[in-house]
């Protein structure tokens, strides 16, 4: 990518939202117009909403819209991921059902992947969807399904073969969430929040045209999702996150993520908010003390390199090297740094580091991260699974012996709660 | 830039790394380490003739290869990948960037391009006690002599000190106590009343010297009171330099524990299936993929001058040898007694980053300068 194409590019949608950015349009009607012109997701292929543009540009044009306060394509949740898992796997069907209202923002999206049963071995799934020639039937439960409670629809992973091997028994579907079949309960979590949920699948009903990929094939088409999640783990400082200024369109904006987002407020608090930490040594006065220099400064290099890190993965992406599991790397990072940050945080508010609410810090703020952090290193595939997946698939370091293999049926797995 | 090589410097990097693969194993490392001068002056002009390694970041008007930061760095990453004992750290980048950095158009010309062919040797001399603050810390003192200088007092830790034909010395001129009172000083190897002497370092790959300074006739380089400034700018090209030369032995580090894991079976499996050693490597990687990301941008913001470009050196310098030393630690741990035993070459490296991390600031020093730096331009 040169200079040149960037500039052309930033003069295009800069023309572009001179005649069309309105602040008093309404929210869907926008994205509407996004999601035709093609400048929502420049990187997607031109098919689909997209320009096909090189995702390196996505920051450029990013920075246009942010320079005259123009709103985007709807992002939070796991949309991106369902999007991007559709893209890949998906029929043209799916494709034109579901796509343009994943970045209108109409419809909300999770991820049935979990089990009481199998977090990190997700492939051990026993939830089970069975076919009568007309439709598939569906039934079991799934744990800590961020956003199940509003969506309207999930990415379900379910046992279609109970003989086959154990990742060679799945499918994946896309489900209905608002039929009588799913029962959602909230889940309450260590901060106080209740972002995930438990789902309970009783004789939930899947058309045979939700199936994506082969009977099957589902774990594979469940990797894609996952390395799309690995990549996007440090996106999630987004989230909720609503614009300050005046106009009809933001006060949608606001009332949507009001209305949405209450119970993923403390999302930013999971990555450590490093954006926090300097200002607060400084204006504590502990900047003095030369423990948490030492500190903080390993905080802010941690930060850092790991943003650049980020960015070297997506330029060499865009040179056409093909997707790693690199996004491994980056995930562990941001573990790191939010680990290294909530310490920063600890060390910064002494004794105050006990109190929360009103009483506590920046009014409950510090405690907030103090009790989401560990968040971080568990959610979308734990620390010791990237290291996993980055000591045998980066370094090529042998694979453990197995104790999984043969008929599913077979395999040794946790009782049924 | 800051974020990737081009195919030309990639291109570069692999013919070093071919050559140095071909001409500096760690057989030859080995028997160089054990020579009395600790480097092979054959090889060295190899490296010179053949690729240029000396002047590859000096502009071709001076001798030259005309390129930039990024590719000097590109040249210290596999030197200290392959621990080719040269005098590169102590001639092409400290004395040569104290002479970029310090000394006048004219004098630059008349005598860096010798140091750019590599046919004389150069080194700097700044440090004299174990720990460095800054040019407070400056006692050797000039005198002017007429049209020349004297110099009076001692320096330590000098790289390359007892072999390097040329010393620039970052001295103190009589009588003043502040940095405008610090000069660089230029002193020629063999003369008179410069006493050197090599110092037993627990890294045979790179010499160090005292250097006793007993009324030395020097030249004074550069305009009267530029000389603090040419040196801090000069320690900072030496970090990042530094730095790209410990993350190539932190890879070099990492890649023979991987290997050995694959092979070595215990329990009767190989090491490497087992996750306390498979954790330890993923977690070496992510390390030392940090500390690439912040020593290739901290070269690139050398090469555009970014106000940040000192915060960035220290950083770098930070997160290589904070890298280097893990993989130097754990490589010999993954060896198990193998590890530590002379024949194996893993403490050859382990003695190179363990000097790399001390030399030019150790990691809480850099911290703190990266902390201060960042502080003001919060
Ligand atoms: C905030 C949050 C949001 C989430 N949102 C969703 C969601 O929307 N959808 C969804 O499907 N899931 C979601 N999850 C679930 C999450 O993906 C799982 O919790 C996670 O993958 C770990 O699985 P587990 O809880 O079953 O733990 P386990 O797999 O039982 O792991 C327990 C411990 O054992 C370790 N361990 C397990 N296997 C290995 C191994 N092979 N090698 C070494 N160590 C191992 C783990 O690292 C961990 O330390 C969410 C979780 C959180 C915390």
């Amino acid at each position: 990518m040169s200079d040149i194409d960037e500039r052309a590019v930033r003069a295009e949608v800069r023309a572009w939202l001179e005649q069309h950015w309105d602040p008093q349009r309404d929210l869907v009607s926008w994205r509407e117009l996004l999601a035709d012109s093609g400048w929502g997701v420049p990187h997607w292929p031109r098919a689909w909403f997209g320009r096909d543009l090189p995702v390196a540009l996505c920051g450029a044009i990013e920075a246009e819209f942010e320079a005259v306060g123009a709103v985007g394509v709807a992002r939070i949740g796991i949309r991106m991921l369902a999007a991007a898992t559709l893209l890949e796997h998906g029929t043209e069907q799916h494709k034109s059902r579901f796509l343009r209202r994943i970045l209108t923002g109409e419809d909300t999206w999770c991820q049935l992947f979990s089990e009481p049963g199998s977090g990190s071995d997700l492939a051990g799934a026993t939830t089970r969807a069975d076919f009568d020639g007309t439709q598939w039937t569906v039934n079991g439960q799934k744990l800590w399904t961020t956003s199940a409670h509003h969506a309207e629809w999930g990415l379900l992973l379910a046992r279609t073969d109970w003989d086959a091997p154990k990742h060679q028994g799945l499918s994946y579907f896309v489900i209905d969430m608002t039929q009588p079949g799913v029962t959602v309960q909230p889940v309450k979590q260590m901060n106080g929040y209740a972002s995930f949920n438990q789902v309970f699948l009783t004789d939930a009903h899947v058309p045979p045209e939700n199936l994506v990929g082969a009977v099957g094939e589902g774990w594979q088409v469940a990797m894609t999702t996952l390395a799309h999640e690995r990549r996007n783990a440090d996106a999630l400082r987004r989230w909720g996150e609503a614009s300050t200024r005046a106009g009809r369109i933001y006060d949608e904006e606001r009332a949507e993520i009001a209305n949405v987002m209450a119970p993923y407020t403390w999302y930013p608090q999971r990555t450590g908010r490093v954006d926090l930490a300097l200002a607060r040594a400084h204006d504590t006065g502990r900047l003095a003390d030369p423990a948490l220099r030492q500190e903080l400064a390993r905080l802010l290099m941690l930060s850092r390199s790991s943003e650049w890190l980020a960015q070297r993965a997506r330029t060499a992406r865009e040179a056409g090297r093909p997707e790693g599991p690199e996004g491994s790397l980056g995930k562990l990072a941001a573990s790191h740094v939010a680990r290294q940050a909530a310490a920063v945080h600890t060390a910064i508010s002494g004794a105050d580091a006990m109190l929360a609410g009103a009483d506590g810090p920046l009014d409950g703020l510090i405690a907030e991260i103090l009790l989401s952090v560990p968040a971080t290193s568990i959610a979308g595939g734990t620390d010791e699974i990237q290291l996993n997946i980055i000591a045998e698939r980066v370094l090529g370091l042998p694979r453990e012996p197995r104790l999984d293999g043969g008929p599913f049926r077979d395999v040794p797995r946790n009782p049924e709660r | 830039m800051y974020y990737s090589f081009t195919p030309e410097q990639t291109q570069f990097r692999d013919v070093i790394r071919r050559f140095l693969a071909a001409q500096s194993p760690t057989v030859t490392v080995r028997q160089t380490m054990a020579s009395s001068r600790g480097w092979e002056p054959a090889l060295w002009q190899r490296l010179n003739d053949d690729l240029g390694l000396a002047g590859i970041h000096v502009p071709e008007a001076l001798g030259g290869g005309g390129f930039g930061d990024q590719e000097l760095g590109i040249a210290c990453e596999e030197l200290g990948r392959a621990l080719t004992c040269a005098p590169y750290l102590s001639s092409a980048v400290l004395a040569t960037q104290a002479l970029r950095n310090g000394a006048t158009p004219a004098e630059q010309e008349s005598l860096l391009p010798r140091i750019v062919t590599g046919a004389t040797t150069a080194t700097l001399a700044w440090m004299e006690g174990p720990h460095w603050s800054g040019c407070e810390d400056i006692a050797l003192c000039a005198r002017s002599d007429g049209d020349a200088w004297r110099l009076e007092g001692r320096k330590s830790y000098v790289l390359d000190g007892v072999t390097a034909e040329r010393v620039v010395v970052a001295a103190r001129e009589a009588g003043r106590d502040d940095d405008a009172g610090i000069g660089l000083y230029l002193v020629d190897g063999e003369a008179s009343g410069l006493h050197r002497r090599a110092l037993a370092s627990i890294d045979e790959t790179r010499r160090l010297a005292e250097l006793d300074f007993d009324g030395v006739t020097a030249q004074r380089l550069g305009h009267p009171g530029s000389g603090a400034a040419a040196l801090a700018r000069t320690l900072d090209d030496a970090a990042v330099a530094l730095a790209h030369e410990l993350v190539g032995a932190a890879q070099a580090l990492l890649e023979a524990s991987v290997e050995y894991a694959r092979l070595r079976m215990q329990f009767g499996r190989p090491i490497g299936s087992f996750q306390a050693i498979k954790h330890q490597c993923a977690n070496l990687l992510l390390e030392l993929e940090l500390a690439k990301a912040a020593v290739y941008y901290a070269a690139a913001a050398r090469e555009t001058g970014d106000a940040d470009s000192a915060a960035l050196a220290s950083q770098a310098k930070v997160q290589a040898s904070e890298a280097a030393l893990a993989s130097a630690r754990e490589a010999i741990q993954i060896h198990g007694g193998i590890g530590f035993t002379w024949d194996q070459d893993t403490h050859l490296w382990f003695k190179r980053v363990s000097c790399a991390a001390v030399l030019l600031g150790d990691a809480a020093w850099h911290r703190e300068r990266f902390l201060a730096l960042t502080e003001v331009a919060a």
